[in-house]
């Protein structure tokens, strides 16, 4: 008896914490409002199955509990019964199924307009490129990177020249602009993620994987890295700032291309080593 | 029930000897069982104390030293997950908690838990136990390969908690072990952590393999006479299907040990592609870390249900028992176990999403992962449909039969929402995940862990453990442990990152603190409920009611043997013979509300017994 007035009380205060708790997803600030609804139906449903599934459960536990001279009722199999519930679930599953391939497959397409960004991360941290004036980003190396090039951009190609190199660990979006996020690293796996966007992929290193979203409001928002990438992982963090179309080119126009940098360090040199001689 | 035997088929033709426990009265030959095909097993009975109790032959004795080794490790286990939790409810309050720390504990925790707890205690422990008892044969067919395979296994604990005392200390890659962290510095027990790590692992897959074969020759080839492979009881499916899935997977996780320990020693690469560290280009090139996480999931995934199987097995023969009705269809319960594990090697990618494998894989991946929930609900239905119009023993091991079904399902639902990729992507590397599958694959295989040592105790013992201790055991565990994980993925919603060594600052995180408080409080109430049980075997054995032969009044042989304890040879002269299913409980027109395998049709001919 008191086994199934305890499991209800169980049911009932899972129930109860979902509809009250504070603690619940971050407003969205990207198009991904599909992936919301696609996590709300399967509440319903899942947390439907849950609860009958278990009130059924508790009722058994009362109405079954052991008597001496009672019998349990005897019968194998009810092949009727489990065909019903096999189909049933068949249905239930896809019916969950198709809206998480649906949005997969927009996940998946990146909208021609998009604008790339180039994330590159390290133990531990973050650095972004922008396309310059042509649109296209210049190829890479690892075997490139140093103190004037810290995106390893081949010297030789003539897209890299024009490169946008953001240098902090912020990067600055256009507010309602999809934006196509390209993801490399240089030593160990990481994850570019912002809560409030939903989206999420790792960077490999040897490869470039990438993920589009569109962010829809404006404001500052905080970059986590999301998958695990030794001691530091934690306090590996950056940041976002989703600006409206005006207040963006205003930040793209203060940037430095990689042709500017790598003029400032020859200057740097230069005067290095005029220092020296003097 | 089972297709073995047609109705209306006369087996006169066949009789060729009639058994015992028939009458003149009835025609013998509804008892027939065909002879045995190969004589009896020669046993080697050890003779000194080395023999009987350390390098011991007996499955029952192997069985029982893997139980307890695993046992030891789950301890261990169990203290790391309440340092990790001390730093994550009350960060700051152990001095000596770095991150390093933290890491170490946490990917030791993992590693431990999955494969030297829960594999070896479920397939190790209860499969050499139960296997030749329930098939009704005397010991495993290559006993002293049995033997091999336990000290096996006790080399590689010993190997893997040698890496605390090594410098560095263990590895803290996390217990996925993905390259190309896991071997460089910046990740804690990068030297020689990381090697032992994996020469445990090795050491522990041979071993296994080593059991593995004899769970699965002995079920294959040594049942006794009349035990079709459709009249075993189920508790021998789940742990004969989970046998064939570990032989296929391991391999995957031995290559991959072996190849990132020539990444490791021998700059091979790989996994290692061009790596920059610390303004070195290191002399790696060309290999691919996501090589490796497609081999980890191909024995990572068929992992989740070589624990699960042996689980879903033990529980349907705990919940027919004392529900003291059949299992309800047994044929599906079969065929889905079967089926769930055949599926299990066609999902492994589902744990790479997001890893920036070629994205197209995710619509295979989400289908294939979403068939399988189809079987899986099949079981949740067949259990509860057990429960229906049985007339239930509401005892200790009922109570925890009862916990599983509600913590798995919870785990189960939660994983309709991992698996369906695109709501995957949110939730991926979030307490989340973590929420889902401690409550699927860690309390579920524990609530039955526990409810079958309950269960077989008084045969493992000859006592009874003591009903009221247990119950306080059961609801400590079940309600704390429910509420250390179903909050827990409320913290994934809000985007709380898995393996963070402090909690994040953001403002609408910093709610999130009076929950990890909570949570932690919990984990260290229900770590210490364990010792309830410790408390309660201790006193059992010195001061404890003796059982009775078959306390539960259960069917299946384990409950049948010539003593019990059951001694080496388990049956005494004569084994025994099968003429039906382990569920015949409250069958119509029986005296007793249960027919044990052993009992020949013509003993119960006025009963409305189904043919099995």
């Amino acid at each position: 008896m008191h086994a199934g007035i305890i499991f209800l009380l169980v049911i009932i205060g899972s129930i109860l914490f979902h509809i009250f708790t504070p603690w619940y997803w971050t407003d969205i600030a990207s198009n991904w409002k599909g992936m919301d609804d696609t996590i709300t139906l399967t509440f319903w449903v899942g947390g439907g199955v849950f609860v009958a599934v278990c009130l059924f459960m508790i009722y058994c536990v009362f109405k079954y509990q052991h008597k001496e001279d009672r019998r349990a009722e005897y019968k194998p199999e009810d092949k009727k019964l489990e065909k019903i519930l096999t189909w049933a679930t068949t249905l239930g599953v896809c019916a969950l199924l198709a809206p998480g391939l649906i949005i997969w497959n927009q996940y998946v397409n990146v909208p021609k307009n998009a604008i790339e960004v180039d994330v590159m991360a390290w133990q531990w941290g973050w650095q972004y490129r922008l396309p310059g004036a042509d649109g296209k980003l210049g190829t890479t190396q690892v075997r490139n990177i140093a103190d004037n090039n810290p995106f390893g951009i081949n010297p030789d190609d003539p897209f890299g020249k024009d490169d946008i190199m953001v240098e902090s660990d912020v990067i600055n979006l256009e507010n309602n602009r999809p934006v196509k996020i390209l993801l490399r690293s240089v030593d160990v796996l990481h994850n570019w993620y912002v809560p409030q966007f939903r989206a999420k992929m790792d960077a490999v290193p040897g490869t470039v994987t990438f993920y589009w979203f569109e962010p829809n409001k404006v404001g500052e928002y905080e970059v986590l890295c999301a998958e695990y990438c030794g001691v530091g992982h934690y306090a590996m963090r950056g940041g976002v700032e989703v600006q409206d179309k005006a207040d963006y080119e205003v930040w793209l126009g203060e940037q430095e291309t990689f042709e500017q940098l790598s003029a400032r360090y020859e200057k740097l040199n230069v005067d290095g080593n005029k220092l020296a001689k003097k | 029930m089972s297709d073995e035997y047609d109705n209306n088929k006369s087996y006169q033709a066949q009789s060729s000897e009639v058994i015992d426990g028939s009458t003149g009265s009835v025609n013998p030959d509804i008892d027939y069982v065909r002879p045995a095909e190969v004589g009896e097993q020669d046993l080697y009975h050890g003779h000194s104390f080395i023999e009987k109790w350390v390098f011991c032959q007996d499955a029952k004795v192997i069985g029982v030293q893997y139980f307890l080794t695993a046992v030891f490790t789950g301890i261990v286990g169990l203290i790391l997950s309440w340092l990790m939790r001390l730093q994550l409810g009350f960060p700051g309050l152990a001095g000596f908690m770095t991150a390093e720390h933290y890491y170490q504990f946490v990917t030791m925790h993992g590693m431990i838990m999955v494969v030297y707890f829960l594999t070896a205690l479920f397939l190790g422990g209860f499969g050499n136990y139960l296997i030749p008892l329930m098939v009704g044969a005397r010991d495993m067919v290559f006993p002293y390969v049995n033997m091999l395979s336990f000290w096996m296994f006790f080399v590689a604990v010993a190997v893997l908690m040698a890496s605390f005392f090594v410098p560095g200390g263990p590895t803290g890659a996390g217990w996925t072990l993905y390259p190309p962290q896991t071997i460089l510095e910046g990740t804690p027990g990068s030297g020689m952590g990381i090697l032992l790590m994996l020469i445990s692992l090795s050491l522990f897959v041979i071993g296994f393999t080593m059991g593995g074969l004899n769970y699965m020759i002995t079920i294959l080839q040594a049942r006794t006479r009349g035990m079709t492979l459709m009249r075993m009881p189920l508790t021998v499916w789940g742990i004969f299907t989970a046998t064939v899935l570990a032989m296929l997977a391991f391999p995957a996780l031995l290559v991959s040990a072996i190849m990132m320990t020539l990444d490791k020693l021998l700059q091979t690469s790989f996994f290692m592609p061009t790596i920059l560290k610390a303004g070195e280009v290191l002399e790696y090139g060309g290999g691919s870390p996501i090589l490796f996480q497609h081999l980890f999931w191909f024995f990572g995934h068929p992992e989740v249900y070589i624990v699960a199987l042996p689980a879903f097995g033990i529980v349907s023969d705990l919940i027919s028992v004392h529900a003291r009705k059949n299992i309800f269809g047994y044929r599906m319960m079969v065929w889905a176990i079967v089926g769930i594990g055949g599926l299990s090697f066609f999902v492994w990618a589902h744990h790479m999403y997001v890893s920036g494998m070629n994205p197209w894989f995710g619509f295979f991946f989400a289908t294939t992962t979403l068939i399988i929930a189809v079987p899986t609900a099949m079981k949740v239905y067949n259990w509860i449909l057990t429960l229906w119009r049985g007339n239930i023993r509401i005892n200790t091991v009922m109570l925890w039969c009862l916990g599983f079904i509600v913590t798995f399902v919870n785990g189960g639902i939660t994983g309709i929402f991992l698996g369906n990729v695109s709501v995957d992507v949110p939730l991926s590397d979030t307490y989340f995940v973590i929420a889902h599958f401690h409550m699927v694959m860690g309390i579920a295989p524990l609530m039955v862990i526990m409810g079958a040592v309950y269960h077989w105790f008084p045969l493992v013992a000859g006592k009874m453990l003591h009903e009221g201790l247990g119950k306080w055991h059961f609801w400590i565990t079940f309600l704390g442990a429910y509420s250390i994980y179903f909050p827990m993925h409320y913290l994934g919603f809000i985007g709380v990152p898995r393996r963070y060594f402090e909690m994040y600052d953001s403002p609408y995180m910093t709610s999130a603190v009076g929950m990890n408080e909570f949570i932690s409080i919990a984990a260290f109430i229900v770590g210490a409920a364990q010792f309830i049980l410790v408390f309660n075997i201790i006193k059992t054995l010195k001061t404890g009611k003796k059982a009775e032969q078959n306390p539960w009044k259960a069917n299946s042989l384990e409950w049948y043997t010539s003593t019990v304890p059951p001694e080496h040879g388990n049956f005494g002269e004569r084994l025994p013979v099968v003429h039906r299913w382990p569920y015949d409980f409250s069958v119509p027109g029986a005296k007793d509300d249960f027919i044990p395998q052993t009992t020949a049709p013509s003993e119960v001919i006025h009963t409305e017994v189904e043919k099995t």
